[in-house]
């Protein structure tokens, strides 16, 4: 039978990066709430995700299932492991989930707790998926298919390092897809905040590049021993990232995201080449970690028919709601 | 003391689920509400209906952002809490839950953003589409997860090869034997909830003078939904219990709280389960009656608890008694609906201002009717999560501890608390504001429109009035 396992890693990969593109841009607008200078420019802040974010939620949820789906290893090693982190991930979602709705409901006094609420449940979430990131790179303490480690060994120097660098690359999506939907004084407010969180991403980039081969010999080995064209990775973010910087200066509006967007893409890339072709690390592979043939056949199926139609009502909701969000556009 | 972490678990799922079960048993119902009044909407341009449309669209917001939220929690429970039952059982469960997500999920989510905030941003045949698009969904998602549900009450086309679930016929397995009567038992305890909920809101706007048009008209079209939905239920209601009878007898002999095997068993209407004595204190009964329901025959034999293991039969109480409050709401549900009808035939409804004020009471009963529901199918299901075929103990994750357990039960319960008291803290005010003038919608422009920044006017016509 055909291995489908290559294109389960794909698909799979796929809806990760998704999730982390999509939510990424709304949690960060929530991780800048703080920042901005009037309630009026919240409600902006807020109005350009409202009519998105469920849909852009609906992606983890995604990832959820069709983990368990088709790598039920990575489901069940990885959710015993980051047990308490998954529950401060989960009750950050749900704090910043409610306070779309509520917020706009709330009395003026009132509104500063929803506001609390969604820069405090963005940060947490964004934090706890990059402590994810860590401690995929750390790799997982298991015996025979199950996690044995301890319940806070995921939370380790590295993994806060992973954990703030998260939340300032959704600070970064956030701030960007900000330059892109509004425009006057909240656009130029946007701008000085990308210059500082780019340089805070690049910073835990760097960082972090320099400790995991330290640390790990396997990444070592892996970067080291293919040199000969991995330097383009690292070479093709500078170069980008530079780019980014100087999109900054003037009057792009929607380059600067989508540099973010491609800074992204080369972390991703550069932290599965990393661990190739392990996906529980440092035991199993995504083959040792697949479910059945048949189930991933039945749903693969099903999938190819559905998932287009899937984007392209997602890609009209994005069209129907184009453009710039102003003061008197609030939705609520 | 010694902290169970299977106990915890159990009592962590049981707790989130419950608290997430009762957002989407009321948005489902709500859904199709909202889609036709949308509908008879765009048909008559009356606006009094789209006036409805859009104060029950301000609740279903509210209430399926709370449900978008604890659903998001249920996504990683089994991995958290269950990775054992997970890992063994994934080859089933994970494709049918990612079916959930890519056929129902997404289409909710997208569409609710242009049903929530498009109205003036999309020509009326496409709000219509993204109303219904949201209801289907809503159907869509309940289907994929009682199919689930289901096939761990009475699991069926797959085979078990070294302790892991491999599935040898989806059809067998999705349609699995108690999967149709819980579908149809849930899709009209999705019906009644939102009705009742729309009956005693628009009663109590009745009782204040407040949106009369259409609170009557709304108050007219759910009474006839409730005065079928409500007796049909009882016939689904009694399908399903012949059903659990032929496939989960322990469940069945513990909501009728039957220790000895007997021939024309009593219900009961009333005892004191005793597990530890494997006995009743204080019973009530109709003679011959739980056999007469279950079986339709005067004496037809009941299987006792006796006969399980003690180790294999649920707590009797945890079943016997919320079976009761089920049944007893059901009841009360067809008087009340019937009622209605019948006042609302004899064009007496508006004067009876107490029938009015029954209804209002009624708005809570629903809920507490499915948890209990729910309570009975899941508890009576113990100690099995896969039916006969893996029970809690092995199904834990390993090397959870109590003290972990704990920490997110209490994290659940304190999230749940400060988010639910919120929540029904504004609903209540959405009510108490009532229903705001409908504001007449501007011609939308044609499809295709030069991308252009909408201007301020357009948008202040756009936006909502606040709340306040």
């Amino acid at each position: 039978m055909f291995d489908l396992v290559y294109i389960w890693i794909l698909i799979i990969g796929f809806g990760i990066l998704m999730y982390v593109l999509a939510d990424g841009f709304d949690l960060g607008v929530g991780i800048l709430f703080p920042f901005a200078r009037s309630e009026e420019e919240r409600d902006i802040m807020m109005n350009t995700v409202a009519p998105v974010w469920d849909g852009n939620e609906t992606w983890l949820v995604l990832g959820g299932a069709g983990l368990l789906a088709v790598f039920p290893l990575v489901y069940s090693v990885f959710l015993p492991a980051l047990y308490i982190g998954v529950f401060l991930m989960l009750a950050g979602l749900i704090f910043r989930g409610v306070a779309f709705e509520f917020r706009f409901k709330a009395d003026p006094d009132k509104r500063r707790l929803w506001n609390w609420a969604f820069f405090g449940g963005s940060v947490v979430a964004a934090f706890a998926q990059g402590a994810v990131v860590g401690t995929f790179i750390q790799g997982f303490e298991t015996e025979n298919m199950r996690y044995v480690g301890g319940a806070l060994d995921w939370l380790t120097p590295f993994t806060v390092m992973t954990g703030i660098g998260l939340v300032a690359g959704y600070g970064l999506l956030g701030v960007t897809w900000l330059l892109l939907k509004t425009e006057g004084e909240t656009q130029q407010w946007a701008r000085g905040w990308a210059y500082r969180l780019l340089i805070v991403v690049m910073a835990v980039f760097v960082i972090i590049s320099i400790w995991t081969p330290l640390t790990d010999a396997f990444v070592m080995e892996r970067w080291m021993g293919n040199i000969a064209w991995l330097w383009v990775l690292p070479a093709l973010t500078l170069l980008l990232a530079a780019g980014l910087w100087r999109a900054l200066s003037c009057c792009y509006e929607a380059t600067p995201f989508l540099a973010t967007i491609g800074l992204f893409l080369l972390f991703y890339l550069g932290l599965i080449i990393s661990k190739w072709p392990y996906v529980v690390p440092p035991d199993y592979t995504f083959w040792d970690a697949a479910s059945a043939p048949e189930s991933q056949l039945f749903l693969l199926i099903g999938l190819l028919f559905v998932v287009p139609f899937t984007l392209m009502y997602t890609a009209w909701t994005y069209y129907v709601f184009r453009g710039k969000v102003r003061a008197d556009s609030g939705y609520h | 003391m010694e902290l169970d972490p299977v106990l915890l678990s159990r009592i962590q799922f049981g707790f989130v689920v419950s608290f997430h079960a009762i957002f989407p048993v009321f948005t489902i119902g709500l859904a199709s509400y909202i889609a036709v009044l949308e509908s008879i909407y765009f048909r008559t341009g009356d606006n009094e209906w789209a006036r409805l449309s859009q104060f029950w669209t301000k609740i279903f917001a509210v209430v399926f952002g709370m449900g978008v939220v604890s659903g998001l929690v249920m996504s990683f429970q089994f991995g958290t809490n269950w990775s054992e039952f997970a890992y063994r059982t994934a080859n089933f469960l994970g494709p049918v839950l990612t079916y959930e997500v890519i056929t129902a999920f997404f289409l909710e989510a997208a569409f609710l953003g242009v049903l929530l905030f498009g109205r003036n941003r999309v020509p009326p045949g496409l709000f219509l589409t993204s109303a219904w698009m949201v209801a289907i969904g809503t159907f869509i998602s309940s289907f994929w997860i009682l199919s689930a549900n289901s096939w761990m009450q009475t699991p069926a086309g797959i085979e078990m090869r070294d302790g892991i679930v491999h599935v040898t016929n989806w059809i067998e397995a999705i349609f699995n034997p108690s999967f149709w009567p819980r579908f149809f038992h849930m899709a009209l305890a999705s019906l009644l909830t939102g009705g009742f909920v729309v009956a005693g809101i628009s009663a109590y706007f009745l009782l204040r003078n407040h949106a009369v048009e259409a609170s009557r008209r709304a108050l007219k079209m759910t009474l006839v939904l409730l005065a079928i939905a409500a007796p049909a239920q009882l016939v689904v209601g009694d399908i399903h219990g012949l059903n659990t009878f032929e496939h989960q007898p322990a469940k069945v002999a513990a909501m009728e709280g039957t220790w000895e095997t007997q021939r024309g068993a009593p219900f009961l209407l009333f005892a004191i389960p005793d597990s530890a004595n494997e006995t009743n204190h204080f019973e009530i009964g109709i003679p011959n009656a739980a056999s007469l329901i279950l079986t339709h025959e005067w004496d037809g034999e009941i299987r006792g608890l006796k006969d399980f293991p003690a180790a294999e039969r649920p707590n009797v109480g945890w079943v016997f008694w919320p079976f009761r409050v089920m049944l007893a709401i059901g009841f009360l549900m067809i008087i009340v609906a019937l009622t209605g009808a019948w006042k609302l035939w004899r064009g007496r409804l508006e004067e009876s201002t107490r029938y009015l004020r029954v209804l209002t009471w009624m708005v809570p009963l629903p809920f507490v009717a499915v948890l209990a529901g729910w309570f009975v199918t899941e508890i009576g299901r113990q100690p099995f999560l896969l039916y006969g075929m893996m029970d809690v103990h092995q199904s834990v994750t390993p090397h959870l501890t109590g003290g972990m357990a704990l920490f997110t039960l209490l994290g659940y319960i304190a999230v749940y608390a400060v988010v639910f008291s919120a929540g029904v803290y504004y609903l209540t005010r959405i009510v108490r504001h009532g229903m705001e003038d409908v504001r007449t919608a501007p011609p939308v422009e044609e499809a295709g429109r030069p991308k252009r920044p909408l201007s301020g006017a357009d948008d202040t016509l756009d936006s909502e009035p606040k709340s306040r």
